[in-house]
């Protein structure tokens, strides 16, 4: 299990030729899990896509993309997403990217802390937001610590708005983020790193030329996945923010119009741009990480 | 490289990650002191305790319901996942086709893609055929991104099983079915452990999804939690607090085993790393 953890890609280090014994009928065995991710994805995003070009009106035509663009409530959603989203993902990685990288060599308490991260994201943004609410409401303890600390008069207004959904997304992303830039970095054999010190790199860069390439992959990814999770914010925008303001994020004008106004049609063209949206900037992601840093791999296991 | 520890920056990253995990106990703290508050108007401590807002929940709001429903999806979703999962994850570990690549990604498009963007769909797909609001339709949404989850999760266990104890028992002229049944399931154990507590887990927080799905009475509890909150006002918040500590046991439970397998780290880098 740890040889097979140790090697982030392992598709691309696998023997290109498997045996032949086996014969095809094995194939037989991906029937159930196609057939499930057929019907119930492939087929709804069919459907969806299908449906968006069908307005209530009737007929065929793009009048839902046309409405919600034109609409400045519901266009207002797509800024807000974006005022969140962007934001968010940037602080993330600027927090969690040198975290992890300075503790690629282990830290005192490691495996209580790094349990105690795995929390946010296992307990899911619900449970976080009731948290959230309490800890960093007006009278919670987050307040009076600082209060008592003198470090503020009155009370930090922290949930119920815009910083509200910044902390409760902050605390779920940062902890995926660290751990698995930890575990990525962790992964990458450390000779490769005392090669680059003995032949008389600083530092400095050793970590430009060396350690920002091997992670590169591993960055991409996190980057992704962050920033699209943050696209999709609903539960936090509803429970810590402004959901009817300034975080009435695109989640919750196509939730709004699916279970609220009952236009399926609406709310699946407004669920088309979040998804198309999103599939571009992972695109656009990968796309930069491949012109920066082309061909770096990591290379060998563990130490 | 000694040098790293001692450098500043260490320290400082290392307060920060600190103060971060503090600041989580602190969350989890005051939903767990809440829950047990007789009333809490500012102060570090609620004036006086009980006990009663445990007993409110399963007299007025349901909670032993809520529960049954829950566990039902979860052992549901889990059985699905495993038996579906693991048949594709063994077609994937032993084989090589042509197209392999395609069907990765779109066995990983339901566990990265956010469930908000696709359970929109789904949701309208299955309340189109009845299946809306039944505890059979929020047991279909939940298997979509979990069985694939629990094949990828599964697929490095099973590379590691040697080729040749298959071939061997093959020659010793075992039938297929006794070749899965007494060869690749007790070898894989560990695995369907690690991805059964998994799934487990990821089932009961799962909340997207169920949300959009779940009518009345199909609600899992995290879904309640959720409306529960919502509403806040009508009902104390020590009782939504007494629910949330509730799911948050209900959820910690799998995970402490899941982490006897799986280091947290490893835990997100699988996946990351699909």
């Amino acid at each position: 299990m740890a040889t097979a953890q140790a090697q982030p890609l392992p598709a691309r280090s696998k023997p290109k030729s498997k045996e032949r014994s086996y014969d095809l009928s094995v194939l037989a065995l991906l029937l159930p899990a196609t057939l499930v991710v057929v019907v119930l994805f492939v087929y709804p995003f069919v459907y969806g896509l299908m449906l968006s070009f069908m307005p209530q009106e009737g007929g065929i035509s793009i009048s839902n993309y046309v409405k919600f663009l034109q609409d400045p409530y519901q266009r207002e959603s797509l800024f807000n997403t974006l005022r969140l989203a962007v934001p968010n993902t940037l602080v993330v990685l600027f927090t969690a990217v040198p975290a992890a990288y300075v503790m690629r060599r282990g830290m005192w308490g490691e495996s209580l802390i790094t349990t105690l991260l795995i929390l946010p994201i296992s307990l899911g943004a619900v449970l976080t937001s009731e948290g959230i609410i309490g800890y960093f409401g007006p009278g919670g303890w987050f307040n009076q610590i600082l209060e008592s600390l003198g470090i503020i008069k009155e009370p930090l207004r922290l949930t119920h708005n815009w910083t509200g959904v910044m902390i409760a997304m902050y605390f779920k992303q940062f902890a995926f983020c660290f751990l698995m830039l930890l575990g990525y970095v962790s992964g990458i054999n450390p000779n490769i790193e005392y090669s680059a010190r003995v032949l008389g790199a600083s530092p400095l860069e050793v970590l430009r030329r060396v350690m920002l390439p091997l992670m590169a992959p591993g960055i991409a990814i996190a980057t992704c996945l962050t920033f699209v999770t943050n696209f999709s914010v609903f539960p936090s925008a509803m429970l810590v923010g402004e959901p009817a303001g300034a975080t009435r994020s695109i989640a919750i004008a196509a939730y709004q119009m699916a279970f609220e106004h009952y236009d399926f049609s609406m709310a699946t063209s407004i669920a088309m741009i979040m998804g198309f949206a999103e599939l571009a900037v992972v695109v656009m992601i990968l796309g930069l990480r491949e012109r920066l840093y082309k061909g770096s791999a990591i290379s060998g296991a563990k130490g | 490289m000694e040098s790293v520890r001692r450098s500043p920056w260490f320290l400082a990253f290392y307060l920060f990650v600190f103060a971060f995990t503090l600041n989580i106990m602190g969350i989890a703290g005051n939903v767990l002191v809440s829950s047990f508050a007789k009333s809490w108007f500012g102060g570090p401590l609620p004036a006086s305790f009980t006990a009663e807002w445990y007993p409110y929940n399963f007299s007025f709001y349901g909670l032993g319901g809520l529960m049954a429903v829950t566990f039902e999806v979860v052992i549901a979703v889990m059985a699905l996942s495993l038996s579906i999962g693991f048949l594709a994850a063994y077609a994937l570990a032993r084989v090589d086709f042509p197209g392999k690549k395609y069907l990765t990604v779109l066995f990983l498009l339901p566990v990265l893609l956010p469930q908000i963007a696709y359970g929109i769909p789904l949701a309208t797909v299955l309340y189109r055929y009845g299946l809306g609001g039944t505890v059979a339709g929020v047991i279909l949404a939940n298997a979509v991104p979990m069985i694939p989850f629990a094949m990828f999760l599964l697929v490095p266990f099973i590379e590691q099983i040697d080729r040749n104890m298959e071939s061997s028992a093959r020659v010793l002229g075992a039938s297929r079915l006794a070749i899965i049944r007494r060869v690749l399931l007790p070898l894989s154990v560990p695995g369907l452990l690690t991805a059964g507590v998994l799934t487990l887990t990821s089932t009961v927080a799962n909340f997207e999804l169920t949300f959009l799905v779940s009518g009345a009475g199909s609600q899992t509890i995290v879904v309640a939690l959720y409306y529960a909150m919502f509403a806040a006002g009508i009902r104390p918040t020590y009782s939504v607090d007494a629910m949330a500590v509730i799911y948050m046991v209900l959820v910690m439970i799998p995970l402490a085993v899941a982490l006897r397998f799986v280091r947290p780290t490893q835990m997100v880098f699988r996946i990351g790393e699909k």
